[in-house]
């Protein structure tokens, strides 16, 4: 031990010699000291809910579990923010020179411009036999799905051209929309909702689904909504099989649907300039905004959920506030827009006859004078869709489809462990049985998704009254007291009455102690607060004070 | 014109060969993780529900002796042996990971009153009800030699318990006084003695390791310190109706011995033995109510109880000294070894395992008082008759509760004072 201690001061000795040399040459301090800085906004952005305030009279150990997780809290949002800097991709940008407006670059131009691969995302499919399409995108981006409406249905992996399935279902189709993997996507045709599996077969034709007009997946409750033209709002659990929710909405046609994709509330446009939002847990609509003067002609809803882009007949197009229900701004489009669509970085898409317009920044509390992209085809517009993590915008129209480039659309990281575009098999059969053991049970579904992590204030008495008024009666009252038959002549008719009236004392008493007890509370606060009142501070103005 | 469209190189998002690991790029922006709350309280609900289906507690049931088992000590150095006393005075060392009985030796003719392992592990120290003391080797003896005790020495009065003093060559029993022993002497260095019947259990403070306490006959708990001649101070609980309902446990502060700290209340009949954790966290109690119960050291209630049917009273009750499994003795001649957790998974875990168990636990502990978690983490199943005399006493208390509530409703105020449970038990020291 001693030789040990020995030779370990003599090495201490030398470094300390060879540092004291060094020490001369650097007298260099960190010019940065402490943790590197982390800009505001980015810290913002991982922020989720305010800080929790300490209650007055908590105890000591309640103080430090507060303290504790309050560290925790802002620690993961620190690395979180910092981990920011790691990001691989960087968003598109399109800018046009001294004197160009970004809306008169042609797509060939685009095309021209940028890499072959970037440059093989704008093309064309001439497809003008079956009739105006409507497309859908997978949610990795792969994958896309189009449907005409005299009835030909086809998947493409649109980035190798690569043709999965194509078929005609020899009835009109109203709209198509993937389920949560590429292996199965649902057709709402002339009567019926089908369910087509990727090749092409069908899987189900679920006949309670009914002149089903448009279509809303769920991804994490792996719900479908449908809305028809008989004016149901229909829900199915595609995992199960089930129909969860069947609300008859009773507002006429409903041809105009959207979700919201943070909180899952499906917001649906009628005829007359409203919009409502609906969940299936409750057999009314959550909220009713009148929108527009005219019948409401398209809807989107922005993915963090706070705004809310319409479009009417009256040719307006407006964004408002969802969180608080409040109208942002409004501005005039000369041909009111018939399709809209957000992407992922809150470029809007507005379609307008033959004619596709982008517009940036539209989200936001400046209105928005002249759009950032234009684009002319040659068929009535019927479908728009962005496809996510690309900077890409899809166009179903008359004559068939086009793939239009958008530069600074997609979201440039993605995330690997929720949607992968460049997932193996492996990895999608991992992905897909870890989101049904995590799928979102479809009651929790309401307009604060994070209702959960809020403490439960409606108190007891209040649900009780709710229940009181919903039943009728009150299910926890006592029962009324049957006097038990005892024998041996104990229970004549006389003998009963003085047991109920016995009885009946008792309860008289019990009430009559419960309403003396509560008077008296009563009148202890009120003498609290007149006391109150005589020590607060007296001023000449108190007699005007009611 | 400037422009740049997203164009993202394959290469860079998949593996190169199909030996690599899958590439799993990462952004954290809440933004593309919706239904963060919902989802996590599924994943808190599945992982409640996994814990129970998992909760499988009985790993072995040690078996051998002829008669109840009296009392069990853990090997001072060797986590795999213990050594267990029966009432037949018979005295077995078992080896655990292989469930066997490595010795037997008949200790004693009567009750094997107490054990305790010395703590160079070398040798254990039997008590018994043919008042003798005797030590013994760890190590067996050789093929057709007799077993014989290192030492024996005889005593005057029945000992009722023993133990060892963790540093020097020193024990105590207790018997009819508490006689503090030196290893080389035949008759005790220092007696202590109260004026009380009997001694029924005598301990060493792992820590202080100068400090003893006893149980004595008149319901009292006497402190000693080995430096005086005179024992420190006793504590005499008061005797009121409430008691005779609570089967329960008090933790003492000793320096304020006047007030519990916290008073355990889950059992239904008499707790006989108790152990702490090697952590100090949490302790086991056995009780006549043929069930073991663990308890966290800070919360009244239990978090977890064992029970079998074949388990008949448990009279002694230890927790192994690596935290992970409890050991039970009861009087049907069986020894059974439990996990101290009930859904946890022996033997090595992956680092995979590992973080999965950590993100389980501390969503159930996120989420634990959301009305459907606790409904299901809360569960256990427990036997007809427990049950039974879990809501009889159950009803008696709460008959005394509003018998008190309608005596201080009709009487002057601030006459019948609101004591809390922990004051209704509150007791007197005497120095």
């Amino acid at each position: 031990m001693l030789v040990f201690g020995f030779w370990t001061t003599k090495i201490c000795n030398t470094r300390s010699t060879q540092q004291n040399r060094n020490v001369l040459f650097c007298l260099k301090k960190d010019p940065f000291p402490g943790e590197a800085p982390i800009p505001q906004k980015q810290l913002q952005k991982f922020q989720r809910g305010k800080k929790c305030k300490v209650p007055a009279g908590a105890r000591e150990r309640l103080k430090e579990a507060i303290a504790i997780s309050e560290a925790m809290s802002e620690h993961a949002q620190k690395q979180a923010a910092r981990y920011d800097l790691l990001l691989p991709e960087d968003a598109g940008f399109l800018e046009g020179d001294e004197d160009e407006d970004t809306n008169t670059i042609s797509q060939a131009d685009i095309a021209d411009a940028v890499d072959i691969t970037s440059g093989s995302k704008y093309f064309n499919l001439h497809l003008s036999q079956f009739g105006p399409y409507r497309l859908d995108y997978s949610r990795t981006g792969r994958n896309l799905l189009v449907g005409g409406k005299k009835g030909h249905v086809a998947c493409i992996d649109w980035q190798t051209k690569d043709l999965k399935c194509e078929m005609n279902v020899m009835e009109t189709v109203n709209d198509v929309k993937w389920l949560h993997t590429e292996a199965m996507f649902a057709v709402a045709q002339k009567r019926w909702l089908y369910i087509y599996d990727s090749k092409g077969v069908e899987l189900h034709c679920v006949k309670k689904f009914n002149d089903v007009l448009r279509m809303q997946f769920l991804p994490y409750h792996f719900l479908l909504a449908t809305a028809s033209a008989t004016g149901f709002l229909q829900y199915l659990d595609v995992s199960i099989g089930k129909e969860v929710a069947a609300i008859c909405t009773k507002m006429g046609r409903l041809d105009v649907m959207a979700q919201n994709p943070h909180n899952a509330v499906i917001h649906l446009g009628h005829p007359n300039g409203t919009v409502s939002l609906w969940s299936p847990n409750q057999k009314e609509s959550l909220v009713k905004m009148l929108c527009h003067r005219g019948a409401v002609r398209s809807l989107a809803v922005d993915k963090t959920g706070t705004y809310m882009v319409t479009s009417g007949l009256d040719r307006k197009l407006k964004v408002y506030d969802i969180r608080a229900f409040k109208p942002l701004h409004s501005c005039f489009l000369p041909a009111g827009a018939s399709c809209l669509s957000l992407s992922q970085r809150g470029l809007l898409s507005a379609a307008t006859g033959e004619i596709v317009q982008v517009y940036q920044n539209v989200l936001g509390s400046n209105p928005v004078s002249k759009p950032y992209m234009a684009h002319r085809l040659r068929g009535q517009i019927w479908g728009l869709a962005y496809c996510p993590f690309e900077d890409v915008l899809g166009i179903g129209h008359g004559e068939g489809f086009t793939s239009m480039i958008v530069p600074g659309a997609g979201e440039p990281n993605f995330d690997a462990l929720d949607t992968n575009p460049y997932r193996s098999h492996k990895q999608r059969q991992e992905w897909e049985v870890k989101a049904l053991l995590e799928k979102v049970q479809p009651e929790l579904i309401g307009l604060d998704p994070g209702q959960l992590s809020k403490v439960d204030q409606a108190s007891f008495e209040q649900r009780h009254k709710e229940q009181i008024e919903a039943l009728g009666f009150d299910p926890l009252a006592k029962d009324k007291f049957k006097p038990k038959t005892k024998k041996k002549g104990r229970s004549s008719a006389g003998a009963i009455e003085k047991r109920k009236r016995k009885v009946a004392h008792e309860d008289q008493r019990d009430e009559i102690r419960q309403s003396v007890q509560e008077r008296t509370e009563r009148e202890k606060e009120l003498k609290e607060k007149s006391n109150e009142k005589k020590l607060g501070n007296k001023s000449t103005l108190d007699r005007f004070r009611k | 014109m400037k422009v740049k469209v997203l164009c993202r190189n394959p290469d860079d998002y998949v593996r190169e060969t199909t030996r690599d690991i899958q590439r799993v790029p990462r952004n954290y922006d809440p933004t593309l993780h919706p239904f963060e709350v919902p989802r996590e309280y599924t994943r808190a609900l599945n992982a409640t529900k996994l814990e129970r289906v998992f909760a499988k507690p009985f790993v072995a049931s040690l078996d051998g002796h002829r008669d109840g088992i009296s009392c069990i000590t853990k090997h001072a150095k060797s986590l795999s042996t213990i050594i267990s006393g029966a009432c037949d005075g018979e005295v077995k060392v078992w080896n655990l990971p292989r469930q066997e009985c490595l010795r037997t030796v008949q200790a004693h003719e009567g009750f094997v009153r107490g054990i305790c392992s010395r703590f160079c592990g070398t040798s254990f120290f039997t008590v018994g009800d043919d008042k003798t003391i005797k030590q013994w080797n760890w190590e067996a003896p050789g093929y057709g030699v007799r077993e014989e005790p290192i030492n024996t020495i005889l005593g005057k009065a029945v000992f009722t318990g023993i133990d060892h003093h963790q540093r020097e060559g020193t024990f105590v029993t207790c018997g009819q006084t508490v006689d503090i022993w030196d290893e080389q002497r035949s008759s005790p260095i220092r007696s202590f003695s109260w004026g009380v019947d009997s001694f029924s259990c005598v301990r060493y403070n792992p820590v202080e390791t100068e400090l003893l306490a006893s149980c004595a006959s008149d319901r009292s708990v006497v402190l000693y310190d080995t430096r005086e001649s005179a024992p420190l101070r006793k504590v005499l609980p008061f005797m009121t109706n409430e008691i005779t309902l609570c089967f329960s446990l008090y933790t003492y502060d000793i320096r304020h011995l006047d007030v519990p700290v916290t008073v355990h209340m889950d059992h239904v009949s008499a707790v006989l033995d108790v152990d702490y954790s090697p952590t100090g966290r949490e302790f086991v109690s056995a009780s006549f109510d043929k069930t073991i119960r663990i308890f966290p050291k800070d919360k009244g209630h239990s978090r977890e109880v064992y029970h079998t049917k074949r388990m008949q009273h448990v009279i002694c009750v230890r927790w192994s000294a690596d935290n992970k499994y409890v050991l039970s003795g009861s009087d049907e001649m069986n020894i059974r070894l439990w996990k101290a957790n009930a859904s946890e998974k022996l033997g090595l875990l992956s680092a995979r395992e590992k973080a999965a168990t950590h993100y389980n636990k501390k969503l159930i502990e996120k989420f634990q008082h959301h009305p459907q978690v606790r409904r299901i983490a809360r569960h256990r199943h427990l036997p007809g008759d427990i049950l039974k005399q879990k809501r009889e006493l159950r009803e008696m208390r709460e008959a005394r509760r509003r018998k008190e509530q309608n005596v201080r409703k009709h009487s002057k105020p601030g006459s019948v004072p609101l004591l809390t449970e922990k004051e209704k038990h509150v007791v007197a020291v005497v120095e």
